[in-house]
Order: C-alpha cells, then sequence, then structure tokens
C-alpha cells in the first residue's frame, strides 16, 4: 500500500508540473495578458500603408508600451488602412491631437506604433480618430526614392 | 442455479466440427459432461484437447455444432452474456497464466478484487485458505518469476478456485510436477469436486494420474471420439488403440513418427563423403 | 513477375486488414474507457509507468534541445542582426513544431515501445487469455488505462519539454552570448500567441498522445505471441509512430496555422 501512496505522489507531481509549466508558458512565453482588452479604450487611425505592422503589436509612447494594436482591416471608402489599436485605462489623458506613426524596431525587427502627443487640452477619447498619422516605411520606396536623387543628381551635374 | 443443470447436462457438445487454418482439429464430435463428474479428455499431443477447452470457454467459436454450457449456446452468448457465463468457471492454463508483475497473494485475490466488493480482511482470509488448498501459503509473497512451473500452476490453480467455480478445466494439470505434490494435486482435484459439487474436466495426457480420478474418460485422436467410458471399460476395451494408448506401447496403431518418407531412402539421397 | 505481384496483393490486403482490425480495437477501447472512470487507480498506475517513467529523457533532451536551438538561432540572426528576435524564434519552434514533436517521438521510443513489449508478452503468456477466462475483459483492464494514461501524459510531457527548452535557450543567449534577458522574453511575448501557438501546440500533442498510444497498445495486443513476434511488434511500434506523427504533424500544421 505504501507503495501504491509514493506511485500516487509521483503521478500527482507530474500533473501539476504539467500544469504548471502550461501557466507559465501561458503567462511568461505568450503574455496572455494581451486577452485583457476590456481594460482601456479604442482608438482608430488611417493609414496609407500598414506595412509588416501585425495584430496584437505594440503602441508606445516615448518609448513606453501604452496599448496593443487589435485588428487592420482596410476600409473600402477611404482606401486605408484602419488600424484598431486599445490604450490602457492608466493613459487616459493623451492630447487628442496625437499622431501616430508605424516604426519599425532595429533594421528588420518588429513594426510598432508610435504616438507623437499634441497639444490640444481636450484627451483622446474611447473612438477617437488619430488626425495624423504616417504610414510605415517600405523599404523598397526608400531604395528607390535613393537611386532616383542619384541619377538626378548625375545629371544636374 | 444448479437446479435446472440437473436435468440438462453441463456440458453438451454435439457435432462440434472445428478447423485451425488448414488443419481440421474435430469433426463431428459429441461430449457430454453430468454435473458433478471429473471427465477426463485424452489423447496425444496435438489433438487439439486445449482447443476443447478454449471452445468451452468462449474463446473460440465452433465452425459447426453446437457447444452447450449450463443450458446455453456459447458461441451465441452477447460479450456480457458469456462473461457472466465465465464466472462460474475456473481455469487452470497449462502455463499457470499467473500475471508477472504481482505476488502469488494478489494473484489470488485478483478475481476477488475484479469481481466483488469484500473487503480486504475477507479477501485476506480467503486467499490464505486458497493458498492453503495447494500447500503454497508460504509462498504468498513470492512473485511467479521466482516459482518453479509446478509451483506456479498450483497458485494458478489456487487462484481459479477463488470464485468457486461450479465448473474447473484443467489444461495439463500434471505436467511437470514432481511425484509428491503430483499425488497431492491428482487428491486435490477429487477432493475439490466431491466436497464443493464442482465440475471437472480434465484434459490430460498422463495416463495413470488421469484415470485413477476420472469418472469418465474420452479419448480424442485424429479429430475423432475413439473411445468414451469409466477407467475400467477403456482398460478392458478390446481396441488396439485404447490399449497402446493406455499401456503407454511406443508403436501400434498410433505412430510414434511424424509422417516422413523412408529413412533409408533420405539418409541415401545425401551420402556421407 | 505475376508472383511478384501476388505477393504485392497479399502484403496490401494484410495491411488494409491490420488497420481495420486497429480501428475496431480503438472503438472498443473508446467503449471500455466508462468503466476506468469508477477505478481511478488503474489509470493512476499507468500515468506512472508511461509518464512519470518518460519524465528524466523528456527534461534532460528538453534542456539541450533548447541549448542548441538557442546557438543555432543565434548564429543565423545575427548576420541580420536581429540577435533580439531570438526568444521568438525559439519560443514559436518549439510551442508549434518542436515540443509536440519531438516529445511523441521520445515517447514512442521510451513509452511505446515499452507498452508493446509488455503487452506482448502478457498476450505470449497467456495472461491476457488467462484474465478473459476469469471474466476480465483485458481491453477494459489492461489495454484502456494504458491508451489513456498515453493520451493524458503526452500533452504534460510536451508542454514541460517546451517550457524547459525555452529556459535551456534563455540560459545560452544570456549567459554565452551576450543577449539582453529584458528583449529576449518582450520579443517573445510580443509575437507568441497563447491561442495559436500555445494551445494549438498542446492540442497536436494531444493528437500524438492518442496515435502513440493507439499505436503502441495495438501492436502489443495483435502480436504475434512468440518472442520474435513480441520484439517485431515492438519495432513496428517505434517505426509506425514515428512515421505516422510526422506526416499528421504536417496535416495539423496545415490546417492550424494558414
Amino acid at each position: 500500500m505504501g507503495n501504491m501512496r509514493s506511485i500516487e505522489i509521483a503521478v500527482g507531481t507530474f500533473v501539476v508540473a504539467g500544469c504548471v509549466a502550461l501557466f507559465v508558458l501561458a503567462m511568461q512565453v505568450s503574455n496572455i495578458t494581451a486577452f485583457q482588452r476590456t481594460e482601456g479604450y479604442t482608438v482608430v487611425g488611417y493609414f496609407q500603408n500598414v506595412g509588416g505592422l501585425r495584430e496584437r503589436a505594440p503602441v508606445s509612447l516615448g518609448g513606453v508600451q501604452i496599448g496593443r494594436v487589435t485588428a487592420i482591416e482596410l476600409d473600402q471608402a477611404r482606401l486605408e488602412a484602419r488600424v484598431e489599436m486599445t490604450i490602457s485605462a492608466d493613459y487616459d489623458d493623451l492630447p487628442s491631437d496625437s499622431s501616430g506613426s508605424i516604426r519599425t524596431s532595429g533594421l528588420l525587427g518588429e513594426q510598432y506604433v508610435s504616438l507623437e502627443p499634441g497639444g490640444m487640452p481636450d484627451a483622446l477619447q474611447n473612438g477617437s480618430e488619430l488626425l495624423v498619422t504616417q504610414s510605415a516605411l517600405v523599404l523598397e520606396d526608400v531604395v528607390g526614392r535613393f537611386i532616383f536623387n542619384q541619377s538626378a543628381g548625375d545629371q544636374s551635374e | 442455479m444448479a437446479g435446472s443443470a440437473v436435468i440438462t447436462p453441463l456440458i453438451d457438445i454435439k457435432g462440434l466440427v472445428f478447423s485451425r487454418g488448414q488443419r481440421r482439429l474435430f469433426s463431428e464430435i459429441d461430449i457430454t459432461v453430468e454435473q458433478g463428474e471429473v471427465v477426463a479428455i485424452m489423447g496425444p499431443s496435438g489433438t487439439g484437447k486445449t482447443t476443447l477447452l478454449r471452445l468451452i470457454g468462449g474463446q473460440l467459436r465452433a465452425d459447426a455444432g453446437s457447444v452447450k454450457v449450463a443450458g446455453q449456446e456459447v458461441g451465441e452468448l452477447s460479450r456480457r452474456d458469456l462473461y457472466r457465463l465465465r464466472r462460474r468457471m475456473g481455469v487452470l492454463f497449462q502455463s499457470g497464466a499467473l500475471f508477472t508483475d504481482m505476488t502469488c497473494y494478489e494473484n489470488v485475490a485478483f478475481p476477488l478484487r475484479e469481481h466483488t466488493n469484500l473487503s480486504e480482511a475477507l479477501i485476506y482470509h480467503i486467499v490464505l485458505m486458497k493458498l492453503q488448498t495447494v500447500g503454497l501459503r508460504g509462498a504468498r509473497d513470492l512473485y511467479p518469476a521466482e516459482l518453479s512451473g509446478g509451483m506456479a500452476r498450483r497458485v494458478s490453480l489456487a487462484r481459479a478456485l477463488a470464485m468457486d467455480p461450479e465448473l474447473m478445466l484443467y489444461d495439463e494439470p500434471f505436467a511437470g510436477q514432481d511425484p509428491i505434490s503430483m499425488g497431492a494435486l491428482t487428491q486435490a482435484i477429487r477432493q475439490l469436486n466431491d466436497a464443493l459439487g464442482i465440475t471437472s474436466i480434465i484434459v490430460s495426457h498422463d495416463v495413470g494420474e488421469t484415470l485413477s480420478i476420472a469418472d469418465r474418460v474420452y479419448v480424442i485422436s485424429e479429430e475423432q471420439v475413439v473411445a468414451c467410458g469409466t477407467p475400467d471399460e477403456l482398460r478392458n476395451s478390446d481396441s488396439a488403440w485404447v490399449q497402446q494408448f493406455i499401456q503407454a506401447l511406443p508403436d501400434g496403431p498410433v505412430p510414434f513418427h511424424y509422417p516422413a518418407a523412408d529413412l533409408d531412402d533420405e539418409l541415401r539421397s545425401r551420402p556421407l563423403k | 513477375m505475376t508472383d511478384l505481384l501476388q505477393r504485392l496483393g497479399a502484403a496490401t490486403l494484410n495491411n488494409v486488414a491490420t488497420l481495420g482490425r486497429a480501428a475496431c480495437f480503438f472503438w472498443r477501447i473508446l467503449l471500455g474507457l466508462s468503466e476506468l472512470l469508477r477505478r481511478p487507480g488503474l489509470l493512476v498506475h499507468q500515468i506512472y509507468s508511461v509518464g512519470v517513467l518518460t519524465l528524466v529523457i523528456i527534461v534532460v533532451s528538453g534542456v539541450f534541445v533548447g541549448m542548441v536551438l538557442g546557438l543555432q538561432g543565434y548564429y543565423t540572426l545575427v548576420d541580420f542582426g536581429a540577435e533580439e528576435s531570438l526568444g521568438v524564434l525559439v519560443a514559436l519552434t518549439l510551442t508549434r513544431e518542436l515540443g509536440p514533436v519531438v516529445t511523441a517521438l521520445l515517447f514512442a521510443g521510451r513509452a511505446g515501445s515499452a507498452l508493446t513489449a509488455e503487452i506482448g508478452l502478457m498476450k505470449a503468456t497467456e495472461q491476457l487469455a488467462g484474465m478473459e477466462m476469469m471474466a476480465v475483459d483485458p481491453e477494459r483492464r489492461v489495454l484502456a488505462p494504458r491508451l489513456l494514461a498515453a493520451v493524458i501524459s503526452l500533452p504534460l510531457l510536451a508542454t514541460l519539454f517546451t517550457l524547459l527548452a525555452i529556459f535551456g535557450a534563455y540560459g545560452v543567449a544570456t549567459t554565452m552570448l551576450g543577449i539582453d534577458g529584458g528583449a529576449f522574453w518582450s520579443q517573445m511575448q510580443a509575437q507568441v500567441s497563447f491561442t495559436d501557438d500555445v494551445l494549438n501546440g498542446l492540442i497536436k500533442s494531444l493528437a500524438f498522445g492518442v496515435v502513440a498510444g493507439w499505436i503502441a497498445v495495438f501492436n502489443g495486443y495483435d502480436c504475434m505471441p512468440t518472442s520474435q513476434g513480441v520484439s517485431r511488434a515492438t519495432t513496428r511500434t517505434v517505426v509506425v509512430t514515428s512515421l505516422i506523427v510526422l506526416g499528421l504533424d504536417f496535416v495539423l500544421t496545415a490546417l492550424m496555422f494558414d
């Protein structure tokens, strides 16, 4: 019987260890807090080009993450990308004329939305729209412009 | 439950036909076993005696004919009814078939724990009594690997008896036993039968022991029942076949050699240099 | 030539028949599972021998696989100046693919082969037949708990494997490669989704558990009751489980991550 008891203890430990591992995977590796969309308010921005921006990409202001991108879709009327982001309720006093731009962390890193604060006294509300947006930097365009400038410079000489 | 069984035979086999692969083992065999009898089924090796036990236990199905146990056609029972019927049987396997990961005690307790809700204390008493019957109470904490073949068979007998079956099937109970335990085992089978009202079927080719305790004997050879009767009737039989078998004569109607070409011809075909 | 065709046909028919037997077998085991609920003790015993005893190999290989993945990933990423993404690379590889698949392969080698050999020997020594004649159904008493134990154990083992491998990679990244631990975790958290990656990996390992348990138990039950038959069945368990796990992984990946 004592043998059976130690087997039960071993199995119990095994099951608990597996469940704890899953919990750690959820919290530490995948950051399940991204699910808690309720805590915060939604802001919408229209971009001509979102580049490689994905859902769940961070939204930051001054380098500090304040929210996440929750949805990206094409607005048929404006023919622009409509990016919906949730800002944490802790930051409920952002100026309403703040602008958003899509940036890349590092040369090939992930893309995120960076907010630049404006100067208006009233704050962004749930459902507010970012009035000024700057699209993602597309590498091909930059290279293309660079070559164009080069050839233009050659001709002027 | 004994009431109905007294009228009809406990086991009633009629016109049994069974083949394994291409090989025909039985054609049109009839065997009946009455309640309370000890019936021996004998015959040379390879005549399918063990197969007959499996047919009775419902592990195999007859190709034709009927196998009735306690009035029920074994081959047509539903799974649930078949398992209910098997609870009334005990089988002693040729190899013992003990569970190698359990001690002798746990082996004997196994059917009790599976089929009953008896308390551990009561199981302890039953198991010790069953092990005492086969003389191995002292070996209860040994594992089957630590037992000799003969001892394992006796533990297996204790396990088969644990549920107090109405019908015991013995598959070669005497093989591999030393003379002392063989004598004790022979007596035990007979006494269990008489004291507990069990019906027993013994499959064996040990002539002396089997004839000494059997009420009736069936001799099977070459797909047929070649003789049946009490041990005395067999001893006085004028069939050369039965005499050869009972007296263990090396040659007679039953050849010792498996069918083969002439030895001289086979040897000459590859001469030594 | 006709002889060859004949043998080919016979072999095909044999395999189809085996598949049919395996399917019927699986169905009967499923029907037998209900009885197991009343006797959890049997299941606990099997989870011990199937799951707990496999832990050592899972833990050790998990840590090493993670460390190797960390090194190799770093050498590739550093060329693109993206070594900060090592955490993402490692975590996605492990949760989606390597965790479930490698665990299933190790499981087949350690626990699957042991299950097949055990059941095959029980069959060869008439223990299963003896049980049947004692009116105890071996499919419910012996096989069902083992299959269910495999189904329960494999996801747990795969989760532990994945987590330990991620920590193995983390250890290599911070101590040997000089990657900032904070960047390792934060990039990972930003890119790894719980539903898409962790849960899908868990579903995969559950499916592999069913496959590995089913094949191991069936091969033991279906083997020739001789020593050669048992050894063949054991080999077949490892080979067939590995192949089916890899094939099924492709199908599941195509379904999940489109």
